[in-house]
Order: structure tokens, then C-alpha cells, then sequence
């Protein structure tokens, strides 16, 4: 028997994780990987929450989490690429062109 | 099966741990594909066996393996590697740690208030099926629609420079 | 011929709008004319009215002619309407006749001047406003009137606007009047309220109806109207603006300072004086306020040496005579001053016009001597004039009505001899200034050079007002003295009857020895020269503040003055403003802050972001 505060935590600490990389990371690849842990921590909830209700509803949004972490990783991908023209060592604080110049 | 979630919860989050603090890419990734698939074996636990194979096959088996080739395609050596690793010291760490904190806690009371109830039945993939192709409609549709413009935005970006 | 009584105030109006439109292209000769015509027509008008008046007095001596409604609301109405009594008759004469005489001398005194058509322009609105107050049978149109003159007077005293001092001096006459204006404004406003009318006589009738002798009310509207009375005619204690208004031209300072509108505060009470009798206490309070002012007058007019500031101090003077009568209730000793003053100080202030035009503009008594041979014609006026003011007995006007009045004063309850004895000392002072001015302008060496002469159009106004100066006073004389009565009895209809009440010999006596005496101090210090070394020597502290009108204008400076520009200077940097400018300074700090912040690094908009959203729950989850 797993109460669904067990899968919630998990999900709680992958978010967490998922958010840490994001914020300490510098190199975009890695904050890019920091998203989709982040995405999958959602998509993990969604599933816990379909399961407290025994609902399907949980496993359908998955599906859709799953196509936004695939157009998102396209476009986010692309993204690395081109950026890689212009910074070569993919170093998120570098691409800071639209800062505000006092 | 509550041992089998255990371990592939605890196996989940060590992997996704060394994912973030990896400074070669391709280890983390195939870090991070480790802790994908484990979290399809808890969506399996979990009652949810659908949701379970579509992990595995697309999330691990397809977007994390195009994520691969694209790292491979960066064609990344041992300085990026080193410099990398430079990066990560112990004091880019703190002001996310504060952060983090902050929201697990608060989320963890949020979870803590409700009432513990367990699993109720497994939804099977033919219930789950007959939804996404009935009264959720719509889902499909918007799915759709999300791909195609993603399919569009990396086809424009894609293209080569004049 | 009286339903033509609507053009006695048109024709003026109508040149003067003429002149204001067409002046400048008409030229000085045609719109002297048009000006001095107008009003003429309108005098003859007015004695015809008034001759056929005497021979056929219409009902009760009143006649009203209604215009048109002006103002039409529920249970409150205004009508342009115009009321002919005695009272009224008699100014409308006095305004029309001496205006049309001063208008003639204007024509001469005024040759050459630059805005010659504007200055009859104004000059006739003046006697149009004048007439309209009146004649209004609404306080609401007397009030229209009543600002007309102020205007008027604001515009002819800054006549010559290019001096900057003139220019203050309008604006003080302007600024005073208006403050005075305002209380009377209050005054109507509460009258229209409390009785529902402004209509003067249904207002009147509506208030002894209603209100007791005595009651607040009646106190309370009769202050407010004598406020404004008592601005316009320059008592105490707004009395300032009047020294100051003779930067005029003379004429002006002639028929506006001297012989009409100043006295329409008492025309007001006049024609108000029911509403008065329900007020005793305010009655009193006149007295008392005319008893200072004509001491506080004459005593400055001893010790100026400006001939018209003497005459402006003089007109303060003999105004605080006529609100003496009004104080204990002589109606018609009130009017008769204001008959006889209108005349004799019309002439006084023409003759000084003449003087100081053959003196190329000199005002100075000091600079001024030995001009007896040089200006008889001048000289005889002035002395006619003087003599009337100083009421030298039996051959001047003058005489009679300031013996009518300080013989109703001393026939008056109890503080009436105190008042009579100081309006005997305001007699003996009186004639002293104005004869040592008399001494010293036309007696002793010849100081100056004497220039051009006298035409016809300066001789008329001065010979017929120095005749009128002789003569009016026998329309209504004492006992003893043929006991005329023809004046009082032509105002009974509209005030009631005048009784000349016993009083003891000595009263008349001392009023026939003041003058003498008056005379006497003056010729006795010419002789020995005093008043000649007061020019020389430095005034004292005292003559220096009885100079300036015993310090009224310093006091209301540090009063009024300096507060408010005190407050003016703290306010032209808009303090309120800068709380404002406060603000906009936070923004722009708090702006160059938060921009800063815009460093474009992604992590730390990440940061902020997740700081927001981890502050967004706490306050959801713990509120």
C-alpha cells in the first residue's frame, strides 16, 4: 500500500533537483536537462494524482506533458545550436547582449 | 511492489542527483535516461502501465536519444569538459539551496495537510484510450497542434544562415 | 416727460459705448463733445423731471418704472427696474448736473491728453453706473451699479497706467472697495434669503414686519450692508484707499472721490434707513466709526502738503459728517451735506485742477504762493469752496448743512454731545487746513512761473459751482435764519419728517464761532510762518504718522500685506507640489535601483522568479 504522499514527495524532491540544476548550472545543456527533470517531476505528480482518484485523467496529462517536453526540447535544442555561432562554450551567462546598458 | 518502488525511487533520485552535478554532458544524460526509465517501473507501480511504456519508449527511448545526438553534434572535448567542471563550485550552491528550501517546504506542507489515501485500481491503457479518443478530444487536438508548431519553430530555426 | 426716466441713465451708457467702439477715429473734439452732450441731455432731463416733480408730485412721491425681469426663479425674482423718489430724484440731480459740468471742464483740462476719447469713455460709464445705483429699486441692480462705479473707479484712478504708481493706486482702491464689496454682497445674500426679496422696498416692508428693533438679524444684514458702505465711502477703517486715488486726473478725483460715488454708502443707508431703525446698536456704531474718521481726516489734511491729498482727506472728513447724521438718524441732514459737499467740493477740487494746470502740474501748496492776482478766477472759486467747506457762517453752504447736522447730533440721547463736541473740534480743524492751504496758495511772494489761461469751458463749472457753493445752503435753514424748511420737506415722503429740535443757544453759537476760530489758527500761523517751516525742518515721529493718516496703511501692510506675501513666497515654490516631485524623484531612484538588476543573465531572472513564486505561496499558504 503506497499512500500518495510517498510518489508526491518523490515528485517534490525531483522538481527540487530539477530546479537546483537550473538555477546553478551555467552551461545551457545542463539547464535544458534541469527543465525536462522538472517536466518530469510534473508529469510524475499528474500520475500520483491519478492514482488517488483512480482517474485516467493523470495518464492523459502525461501524454500532453510528454508532446511539451518534446516540442520544448526541439526548439530548446535548435536554440543550442544556433547560440553555439555566437558563444562557443554554451555558457548561459555569456549570452547577456539584451542587458540593460546604464 | 511497494519494494519495487522503493528502489526504483531511491534508484531515481540518485541518478537524477548525479545527473545535475555531472560536468561531462553525455554522463549525465545517460544518467538522467537511468533515472527515466525507473520512473517508468514507478508509473507502473503506481497503476499507471500506460503511462509506464510511454515514458520508457518516448521520453528515454526517443527525446532523451535526440537530446544525445544533439550533445554529440556539439562535438564536445575535454576543455569544455574541464571548464565545465570549473563551474561548479560549492558557492554557486547556496542561493538555490535557500530557494529550493523554501518551496520544498512549503510544498511538502501543502502534501502533508491532505489525507493519506493509497492506491485505488490500475487504470488500464484501454480506459485510458478510450477517454484520450472520446471526451478528451480536445487533448489530442492541442497535443497536435503543440507538435506541429514545435515541428515549424525547429524547422525555421533550423534552416541554414545566408 | 418722467416716463423718460429709463434715458437719464441710457444716454450715458450709450456714448459711452459709442465712445469705447468709435472713440479713437472720432477724434478729441467730437468725443469731448459726445461725452460732455450725453450727460448734458440727461441733466436737463433730470431738472425737467425734477422741475415737473415739484409742480406735479406723482402718488406718494414715488415713481417706479419696471425694465425687464432679469432674473426669474421660484419664490425669488429680480426686476431691472428703476425708483424714483426724493432721495433718488435728488442724487440723480446732483450726478447729472455737476457730472455735466465736470464733463465741460474735462474738455479743457483734459486737451492733449493721450486716451482723451477713453477718458470720456469712462467718465460716462461712471454716470451711467452711478445713476443706475441710484436709481435701482433692487439691491440686487443697486449692486450692479454699485460695481460699475468701483470699475470705473479702479480705470480712471490708473488712467495714466504707464506710472507704476498709479497703477498700485487703482489696484488699492480696487482690492479695498472689493473687500467692503464682499461683506455687502454677503449682506444682499442674506437680506434674499431670510426675506425672500431683494426688491428694496418690499424688502424693507418685509423686514419691519418681521424682525424686531434690535433682533440679530437686522444687526447682523444692516453691519454686512455697512461694510461695503463704509469701503466705498472710505471711513473708517477702510478709508486707506482714498488719499491714494487721487493719482486720478483731477475731474475725476472731482466727481468720483469727492462729490458722487463716495457718498453712496450713504445713499445706501438712506435708502435703506428702515432696515437701519431695526438696528439701533449699528446706528450707534456709525456714529461713533464718523466721529473718529472726520477727526482722524482732519487732522491728516492739517499736515499735508499735496492740495489734493488735503481735499481727499477733507472729503473723508465731511463723509464722516454725513454718516454723523446718519449715526443719530438726520436723514435729510445726511442728503443736505451731501448736496451742499457735492458742490463745494466739486468746485474746491476743479479750482485746485485749474491751479495745478497754469502751474504746469504742480500740487505742492509749498511750491505754490502769491497767486491771488495772478488767478482771480481761481482764487475767488477756492475761496468760495473753502469757505463752504469750513463753514463759515451765513454766506456759504457749507454752513447750513454741517449746522443741521451737529444740531441734530447735539439734540441726540445722551453720548450726542460728546459726539457734537467733537465734530466742533472737526469744524475748527477743518477750516484751519483748509485755509492754511487758502494762505499759502494764494497769499505771500509769487513762487512759480503762470502759464496760458482760462477758457470758457474751465470758467463755466468753476463760476456756476462757486454760485451753487453760495447759494444751496439757503434751501433749508435754521431758526433765527428765515427757517427755511423747502429741502426737509421735499425728502419727507421718502424719510420722514425732519423736526429741528430745540437745543441750547450755545449749540449754533459755538457752531457759528468754530469756523471763525479755524480761520483765526490758520491765518495767525501763516503769519508767523509755521506752516511754511514745517517743509523745511524734519517732520517729527508724530507728524510723520499723522501725515500718513495716523498709520492705517502701515498697520494693514503688517497686517494683511506681509502675511500674505509671506505666504505668496512660500507658495511659489509649490510646496504641495514638491511632494509630488517627491514621488517622481522615488521613481526615478527606485528605476536606476531596479535597473541594475537587468543584467541579462538568465540564472538570476530565474532566481528572482522562483523568489517571487516561493513569496507568492508563503502568503497563500499563510494567510
Amino acid at each position: 500500500m503506497i499512500i500518495w504522499q510517498t510518489p508526491a514527495g518523490l515528485a517534490l524532491a525531483l522538481f527540487m533537483l530539477g530546479l537546483l540544476g537550473l538555477l546553478a548550472r551555467r552551461s545551457l545543456v545542463f539547464v535544458l536537462m534541469s527543465i525536462e527533470i522538472m517536466l518530469n517531476a510534473a508529469g510524475l505528480l499528474f500520475i500520483t494524482a491519478g492514482m488517488r482518484w483512480g482517474n485516467p485523467d493523470g495518464q492523459i496529462m502525461l501524454v500532453m506533458v510528454l508532446n511539451l517536453a518534446g516540442a520544448e526540447l526541439a526548439l530548446g535544442l535548435i536554440l543550442i545550436l544556433r547560440l553555439r555561432n555566437r558563444i562557443t562554450n554554451l555558457d548561459g551567462d555569456a549570452a547577456n547582449i539584451l542587458r540593460d546598458v546604464p | 511492489m511497494m519494494i519495487t518502488f522503493y528502489v526504483a525511487a531511491s534508484l531515481t533520485l540518485l541518478t537524477t542527483a548525479l545527473a545535475i552535478t555531472r560536468s561531462n554532458p553525455v554522463h549525465a544524460l545517460l544518467y538522467f535516461v537511468i533515472s527515466l526509465v525507473s520512473m517508468g517501473v514507478i508509473f507502473f507501480t503506481l497503476g499507471a502501465p500506460f503511462a509506464a511504456a510511454m515514458e520508457v519508449i518516448v521520453y528515454a527511448g526517443a527525446i532523451m536519444v535526440l537530446f544525445l545526438f544533439v550533445i554529440m553534434m556539439l562535438s564536445l572535448n575535454k576543455v569544455t569538459v574541464h571548464r565545465e567542471a570549473g563551474w561548479i563550485v560549492r558557492s554557486v550552491w547556496v542561493l538555490p539551496l535557500f530557494l529550493v528550501a523554501g518551496l520544498g517546504s512549503e510544498l511538502a506542507r501543502v502534501f502533508l495537510g491532505g489525507g493519506s489515501v493509497g492506491m485505488i485500481r490500475v487504470v488500464s491503457p484501454q480506459e485510458v484510450g478510450v477517454r484520450l479518443f472520446t471526451t478528451d478530444i480536445s487533448t489530442v487536438e492541442l497535443a497536435s497542434v503543440l507538435l506541429l508548431t514545435g515541428l515549424i519553430g525547429a524547422f525555421h530555426l533550423g534552416r541554414k544562415e545566408r | 416727460m418722467i416716463t423718460y426716466l429709463w434715458l437719464i441713465p441710457a444716454l450715458p451708457l450709450f456714448s459711452s459705448v459709442i465712445l469705447g467702439l468709435f472713440g479713437p477715429v472720432m477724434g478729441p473734439r467730437v468725443s469731448g463733445a459726445v461725452g460732455t452732450i450725453s450727460v448734458g441731455l440727461a441733466a436737463v432731463l433730470a431738472v425737467s423731471i425734477g422741475l415737473h416733480w415739484i409742480s406735479h408730485p406723482p402718488t406718494n412721491s414715488i415713481y417706479e418704472q419696471t425694465l425687464w425681469a432679469w432674473i426669474t426663479l421660484p419664490g425669488f425674482s429680480i426686476n431691472l427696474g428703476l425708483y424714483l423718489d426724493p432721495v433718488s430724484l435728488l442724487m440723480v440731480l446732483v450726478i447729472t448736473v455737476i457730472g455735466c459740468l465736470i464733463h465741460l471742464f474735462s474738455t479743457e483740462y483734459m486737451h492733449g491728453e493721450d486716451g482723451y476719447s477713453r477718458y470720456f469713455a469712462y467718465l460716462n460709464l461712471f454716470v451711467a453706473a452711478m445713476l443706475l445705483l441710484v436709481l435701482a429699486d433692487d439691491l440686487a441692480v443697486l449692486f450692479v451699479g454699485w460695481e460699475g462705479v468701483g470699475v470705473c473707479s479702479y480705470l480712471l484712478v490708473g488712467f495714466w497706467f504707464s506710472e507704476p504708481t498709479n497703477g498700485y493706486a487703482a489696484r488699492k482702491s480696487f482690492v479695498v472697495t472689493r473687500i467692503a464689496d464682499i461683506a455687502m454682497l454677503a449682506g444682499l445674500l442674506l437680506l434674499s434669503t431670510k426675506l425672500g426679496t431683494l426688491n428694496i422696498q418690499a424688502m424693507l416692508t418685509g423686514a419691519v414686519a418681521t424682525w424686531s428693533a434690535g433682533s440679530l438679524m437686522p444687526t447682523v444684514a444692516t453691519s454686512l450692508l455697512l461694510i461695503g458702505g463704509l469701503g466705498k465711502s472710505a471711513q473708517v477703517p477702510l478709508q486707506t484707499w482714498l488719499p491714494d486715488a487721487m493719482a486720478g486726473p483731477t475731474p475725476v478725483s472731482a466727481l468720483i472721490h469727492a462729490a458722487t460715488m463716495v457718498t453712496a454708502g450713504v445713499y445706501l443707508v438712506v435708502r435703506t434707513h428702515a432696515l437701519f431703525l431695526l438696528a439701533p446698536h449699528v446706528l450707534d456704531a456709525i456714529a461713533v466709526g464718523a466721529v473718529i474718521t472726520l477727526l482722524v481726516a482732519a487732522f491728516a489734511g492739517l499736515v499735508q502738503s499735496d492740495i489734493k491729498r488735503v481735499l481727499a482727506y477733507s472729503t473723508m472728513s465731511q463723509i464722516g459728517y454725513m454718516f454723523l447724521a446718519l449715526g443719530v438718524g438726520a436723514w435729510p441732514a445726511a442728503m443736505f451735506h451731501f448736496l451742499t459737499h457735492a458742490v463745494f467740493k466739486a468746485l474746491l477740487f476743479l479750482t485746485a485742477g485749474a491751479i495745478a494746470m497754469r502751474l504746469n502740474h504742480e500740487q505742492n501748496i509749498f511750491a505754490m504762493g502769491g497767486l491771488r492776482s495772478k488767478l482771480p478766477l481761481a482764487f475767488w472759486a477756492f475761496l468760495i469752496g473753502s469757505a463752504s467747506l469750513a463753514a463759515l457762517p451765513i454766506i456759504s453752504a457749507g454752513f447750513f448743512s454741517k449746522e443741521m447736522i451737529l444740531g441734530a447730533v447735539a439734540a441726540a440721547p445722551m453720548p450726542g454731545l460728546i459726539l457734537w463736541a467733537c465734530g466742533i473740534l472737526g469744524a475748527v480743524l477743518t477750516a484751519t487746513y483748509i485755509f492754511r492751504v487758502v494762505f499759502t496758495v494764494f497769499l505771500g511772494p509769487l513762487k512759480t512761473e503762470v502759464s496760458g489761461s482760462y477758457g470758457v469751458r474751465i470758467a463755466v463749472p468753476l463760476v456756476t459751482l462757486s454760485v451753487g457753493a453760495l447759494v444751496v445752503g439757503w434751501l433749508e435753514t435754521p431758526e433765527g435764519l428765515g427757517n427755511q424748511t423747502i429741502f426737509s420737506r421735499f425728502l419727507t415722503p421718502a424719510v420722514g419728517v425732519f423736526h429741528h429740535l430745540p437745543v441750547s443757544f450755545m449749540i449754533p453759537l459755538l457752531g457759528f464761532a468754530a469756523p471763525l476760530l479755524g480761520i483765526g489758527i490758520a491765518y495767525v500761523l501763516h503769519r508767523n510762518g509755521t506752516w511754511a517751516r514745517a517743509t523745511t525742518t524734519m517732520p517729527s515721529k508724530l507728524t510723520i504718522f499723522i501725515r500718513s493718516g495716523c498709520g492705517f496703511d502701515m498697520l494693514y501692510d503688517e497686517l494683511f500685506v506681509v502675511p500674505y506675501m509671506t505666504l505668496v513666497r512660500v507658495l511659489r515654490h509649490d510646496p504641495v507640489d514638491s511632494m509630488f516631485a517627491g514621488l517622481q524623484y522615488l521613481a526615478i531612484v527606485a528605476h536606476r535601483r531596479l535597473r541594475a538588476m537587468q543584467i541579462g543573465q538568465i540564472r538570476r531572472y530565474a532566481s528572482w522568479m522562483m523568489a517571487g513564486s516561493v513569496a507568492t505561496i508563503a502568503i497563500l499558504l499563510f494567510s
